[in-house]
């Protein structure tokens, strides 16, 4: 199984949960979070007042695959996230040792 | 919990010694005053409105007119609601999420306030006009006496001019409301709410009160006397609330962090509510100043709008040049100056004289709350002196201007008077205005802070005044 997260533009959600369904995922986990990577900050202005924003919001999804469709998943996630423009994100892949699912008490690829 | 007794025993010491100076005061003036009540209102009548309309009604006995009842019923609800929710929206948007309520409540609570002293002795000592004489000066040319103190002597039968005097003393309550009002955004995220009320409640007594006497309650007051035009409140109102502003800003100190920290506004989704609401209000504030529903109102009407579509893309179209982008807050900044600019000036300007005024309100009150602000390093948090301020005095300055008919005005000048004598007069009632209210505000802030102290500690700041005040979050999401 693999862990895959990925920070995306906020706007692109919608895109991406309808890519990964179509693969067949069951689930994923999203959070709005801030960062900065290359794209930096941007800056804002009120009455003159000029401030510096280093942090941009940006969508964190995480999903639990089994290794099949892994590279799948990551291919169609960066098919649909990508703009072509500075700031679409990054996808991580890390290797998931075990994965349950809470009501049933089932585990590994059968939970996921 | 020692230091919140303390404050509420020595307002309610404060109070006890308002309520004894007054009770000796009182009786005082109005038996060396003496005037029957009946001629008392006839002449407050005639003296008191503004429009022409109201004079010649006066001339014969003054009766009930429906229709300018109708329309000053509106208008006072107008301007009332330009304070709530209009001008604490309009604030309330511009602070950070952790002091919203704290504006917001400032500005409810001083509706209640300004309410309660109004009916006290605002009022009285603001259109009491016993012992007033054209020409002469006296202490009755700065302050009314306390004939009318609780509306005394207000029947269901007293007429102002045209319509009942309870629904003039309401009118003009509203505005006694909103002018202490506009002070609250100078000192916005910082300042006690008791010492907030103490401060309002001294400076409406000291400042306001007999600001609106010597402009607005007729011969024998010291600027009416003087000539001064001012319809709907450019000194008494505008520059009386930014001066006081500045003051404020100024005595006060610096937010922590500033200029430094990022102190965005935090919904200037709201910002732009209020501002509409404002907006749309002001037509009571400007149009109800005739106190009737008459040609005078119907010309009001027509400047108000022009100056203030004119002062929101003035603004607009400085930042767009000055910065490369357009802003919300920067049109609706600008919308409020224009609107502040014709106050003054919207009995006797006609729709030329508003282009104008709102021009230079909306490109002067951007250069003064955006590049002045920054390089004099004061912090009036929502740019009350910027706004109010500069646009009132702009306004009123003009006013001598292009009140004149052959630059487009409406008024009809009288015998000798020429466009330099009267901006002359203008900027001699804005510069009086100026030291006034600067020196007392100052006087009555230094009192304050001995009596409650001003600021909040630093870390009631840090913390939000929302929550180390009030106990309350605007945002439990």
């Amino acid at each position: 199984m693999k862990l895959i997260t990925a920070i995306i533009k906020p706007f692109k959600l919608d895109d991406v949960r309808q890519a990964v369904a179509d693969i067949g995922v069951q689930g994923i986990t999203v959070t709005e979070v801030q960062g900065f990577g290359r794209q930096r900050g941007h800056t804002e202005l009120y009455r003159g007042a000029e401030y510096r924003v280093d942090f941009l919001p940006k969508t964190k999804i995480e999903l639990a695959v089994d290794d099949s469709i892994a590279e799948q998943v990551v291919e169609a996630i960066t098919n649909v996230a990508r703009t072509g423009k500075i700031g679409d994100g990054k996808i991580f892949v890390i290797a998931l040792e075990q994965a349950v699912r809470i009501r049933t008490g089932e585990t590994g690829v059968e939970a996921v | 919990m020692k230091r919140p007794l303390a404050t509420s025993r020595v307002l309610t010491y404060l109070w006890s010694v308002a309520l004894i100076a007054f009770a000796l005061i009182g009786p005082d003036l109005s038996l060396a005053q003496d005037a029957p009540a009946e001629p008392a209102a006839a002449e407050a009548a005639a003296s008191v409105a503004e429009a022409p309309a109201a004079e010649e009604a006066a001339e014969a006995a003054p009766t009930l007119d429906t229709g300018d009842t109708a329309w000053m019923l509106t208008s006072t609800v107008l301007v009332l609601f330009m304070c709530i929710p209009g001008l604490a929206l309009f604030y309330g948007g511009m602070v950070r999420s952790k002091n919203i309520l704290s504006v917001l409540m400032q500005c409810f609570a001083v509706a209640g306030l300004m309410t309660v002293l109004w009916t006290i002795f605002g009022y009285s000592v603001a259109f009491d006009t016993t012992g007033m004489e054209a020409g002469s000066f006296g202490l009755n040319s700065i302050i009314g006496g306390f004939s009318k103190a609780f509306f005394s002597g207000l029947t269901t039968e007293s007429l102002i001019g045209t319509i009942p005097e309870s629904v003039f003393a309401t009118f003009q309550m509203t505005f006694a409301i909103i002018t202490p009002a506009l002070i609250v955004g100078a000192f916005a995220e910082r300042m006690k709410f008791s010492a907030t009320l103490l401060f309002l409640g001294l400076w409406f007594t000291l400042c306001y009160v007999p600001m609106v006497h010597m402009v607005w309650s007729g011969d024998g007051a010291l600027m009416w006397d003087w000539g001064v035009l001012d319809f709907a409140g450019g000194t008494v109102v505008h520059i009386n609330a930014g001066i006081a502003g500045l003051v404020a800003a100024l005595v006060l100190g610096k937010r922590k962090g500033y200029p430094g920290t990022a102190m965005p506004p935090h919904n200037l989704g709201l910002t732009l509510v209020g501002a509409s609401i404002l907006w749309i209000g002001w037509f009571g504030f400007n149009c109800g100043s005739a106190l009737a529903a008459g040609q005078s109102a119907g010309m009001a009407m027509l400047v108000t709008q022009i100056c203030t579509g004119t002062a929101a893309l003035a603004w607009m179209t400085a930042e767009w040049i000055k910065h490369g982008k357009p802003s919300l807050l920067g049109i609706a900044s600008g919308a409020i100056a224009g609107l502040v600019g014709i106050t003054p000036a919207c009995g006797t300007v006609g729709p030329m004289g508003a282009l104008v005024i709102g021009a230079l309100a909306g490109f002067l009150a951007f250069v003064f709350s955006t590049s002045i602000k920054r390089a004099l390093g004061y912090d009036d948090s929502l740019d009350v002196f910027g706004v109010h301020g500069i646009a009132g005095i702009v306004g009123a300055i003009l006013t001598g201007v292009f009140a004149f008919p052959a630059m487009g005005g409406v008024w009809e000048p009288g015998e000798g008077a020429t466009i330099a004598s009267q901006v002359w007069i203008q900027t001699k009632s804005v510069l009086f205005t100026i030291v006034y209210t600067g020196v007392l505000s100052f006087i009555i802030l230094k009192i304050v802070d001995v009596v409650v102290g001003l600021r909040v500690s630093t870390d009631q700041e840090e913390e939000g005044l929302d929550l180390s005040l009030h106990d309350e979050r605007g945002y439990n999401l």
